[in-house]
């Protein structure tokens, strides 16, 4: 609350002005916007909380830190999804991040959550991606696979000889850092080979302005097709792999907690694969499994 | 003395910030390195590479924890699972001591992930203690506060930067890290003398010392990490050793990272000041 004795604003009061400014997006020149979200003009906005000097005005001051946010937040981004950056190119991806940052600014104390909600806010607005809206979709879902798979946990793995021992009744979970992917494209080669990753380097300094403009780069031309996809970490480097679409299902059904057998008729569900072939396929996919370390034992309480 | 009790009583000479660009030479050459600094929240993660390189450096080197994001300003609590996966990292590194910035950055659990200057009141001074008394108990290791760069001044303020500075880490009773870089920054963009700020400073506080580089604008001057140290710092670093007596030293590079060797070189400059420190002419100086 205000001082009422003397107007001073307490400091709850302060930083939520303060934030609610900064988190502003720029304008097109990149400066702060002239009236703020409720219409107030910014300058006194500025001017309620932060004092002037000989050569700047509180505006500008406050400026400073408008800037700084966007920039580091849209570099950071910029970081994590180079690929999908490429997709659409720099301009729209300019204007997709700050759309998106704007409906979810930063809900934790790491940058690299950042785009923990891109893939599900980019599949609600296709005016941000272009024609290549699924495209684009599948391309952020590669990405974002890849900083999940890049850092999360790492369980000890059942052996084949343990998974062997089950029944299908048997529960199972699966590695934390495995992330399992269905695109409407094959995209995953062209996310390789736009990876040119620079790894995320959170720091205390002041951010400088070095932002690119780009069309969006000539790509290969990808039909829609069906693609299932895993992003795993071994020997601490990401892999992606392919998987058959039963092989998706049937992992997907294992990581909600469907006991095994269950998951295997999830999996085989309007499948193609002949009855009499599912055993050897079943067998194949786990010894796959069980050599990438993918299956654990259930997490205890679960 | 060089060390005191916000600094684990360690003497750990003139240190380099950990950076990406810098591990194959680091593993390569295995330079001698009195320390590195880390940016805690890199590796507050569950697995992966970062960890697994942070465990080989361990093996080698000495490390210290600095962290980014525990708004010690902040009005709204710290999230319990920053705390919890921080004091994590505090038992894999085994850091003596640990720091973080005299900042907010957070409000209603929406982070702008920069370093807001507080306005320097006797309610933030309140505030802000009583969130560094609780983090210090947490983690239970030493804990220095960073003074931070700004760019801006509150209406609102009762005193100057330093004496709530001072406030806060005597009411917290815990250790600054007293960055000379950021106070001449602060200096030139809020029109004060930086001696005045380095010789208000309650030196037996003082843990750690930052120098680094920063960048002008017409207008203000942006604290950058991507420069070398500029005189007029090491001026304000003299001055600081003469009153603290040695502290570790850390140079931090952030942008446009020069080879290892340039960064380490420009750390090293420290020693200049760092040695022939007699402890009465220290006593003297304060």
């Amino acid at each position: 609350m205000s001082d009422a004795r003397n107007g001073v604003m307490s400091l709850e009061e302060i930083q939520r002005a303060m934030a609610a400014a900064v988190l502003e997006p720029l304008t097109a020149d990149e400066g702060m916007r002239e009236r703020a979200a409720d219409g107030r003009a910014m300058a006194d906005v500025a001017a309620s909380f932060i004092a002037p000097n000989g050569r700047l005005n509180a505006f500008q001051r406050l400026e400073i830190y408008n800037r700084q946010y966007w920039l580091r937040v849209l570099g950071s981004l910029e970081e994590d999804f180079p690929a999908l950056r490429a997709v659409v190119g720099g301009n729209r991806f300019h204007a997709l991040s700050v759309a998106y940052l704007t409906a979810h600014p930063s809900r934790s104390f790491t940058l690299r959550n950042l785009g923990s909600k891109l893939v599900e806010w980019l599949t609600a607005h296709p005016e941000f991606a272009g024609r290549r809206h699924a495209l684009a979709v599948d391309v952020a879902r590669i990405e974002w696979a890849f900083v999940v798979a890049f850092d999360s946990a790492g369980r000890a793995p059942l052996t084949l000889n343990h998974i062997a021992a089950l029944d299908g009744g048997s529960r199972l979970s699966l590695q934390p850092h495995l992330q399992l992917m269905a695109l409407a494209y094959a995209a995953d080669e062209l996310v390789l080979g736009l990876h040119q990753r620079e790894k995320r380097l959170t720091s205390e300094a002041g951010v400088e302005h070095e932002r690119e403009e780009s069309a969006p780069e000539k790509l290969p031309r990808l039909r829609r097709k069906n693609t299932w996809l895993a992003a795993h970490r071994v020997d601490l480097s990401v892999y992606y792999r392919r998987l058959e679409r039963e092989e998706y299902l049937t992992l997907d059904a294992l990581r909600q907690g469907r006991p095994m057998s269950e998951a295997l008729d999830e999996g085989f569900a309007g499948s193609a694969i002949l009855e009499k072939q599912r055993a050897a396929c079943v067998q194949g996919w786990f010894g796959t499994w069980a050599e990438l370390g993918w299956i654990c034992a259930p997490e205890a309480g679960a | 003395m060089p060390g005191n009790r916000f600094n684990a009583y360690q003497n750990h000479g003139v240190g380099i910030g950990l950076r990406i660009p810098h591990y194959e030479h680091i593993f390569a050459r295995k330079p001698v390195v009195d320390w590195f600094e880390i940016i805690s929240e890199n590796y507050m993660i569950d697995a992966g590479r970062p960890l697994a390189t942070l465990d080989r450096i361990l093996e080698q080197y000495r490390v210290v924890q600095h962290g980014v994001s525990m708004y010690f300003g902040s009005v709204t609590a710290p999230d319990p699972e920053h705390l919890r996966r921080l004091k994590q990292l505090v038992r894999r590194t085994k850091t003596p001591w640990l720091s973080d910035h005299l900042c907010w950055g957070s409000v209603d659990g929406t982070y702008t992930h920069d370093l807001l200057p507080l306005p320097y009141t006797w309610e933030a001074v309140e505030r802000t203690a009583e969130r560094v008394r609780r983090v210090q108990d947490f983690l239970e290791i030493p804990v220095a506060v960073e003074n931070v760069s700004s760019y801006a001044a509150f209406t609102a303020s009762e005193m100057t930067e330093w004496d709530f500075l001072t406030e806060v880490v005597e009411r917290a009773d815990c250790g600054i890290l007293l960055d000379v870089n950021n106070i001449y920054v602060s200096a030139m963009n809020h029109e004060f003398n930086p001696m005045d700020y380095v010789n208000a400073v309650p030196a037996h506080r003082v843990a750690q010392i930052h120098i680094a580089g920063h960048s002008k604008y017409e207008k203000y001057i942006l604290d950058t990490h991507d420069h070398p140290v500029i005189d007029p710092v090491w001026d304000l670093y003299a001055r600081a050793i003469e009153r603290c007596g040695p502290r570790p030293t850390l140079l931090e590079w952030d942008d446009h990272i020069p080879s290892f060797d340039e960064v380490h070189a420009e750390a090293l400059k420290a020693n200049r000041y760092l040695h022939g420190q007699a402890p009465e002419l220290v006593e003297a100086a304060r």
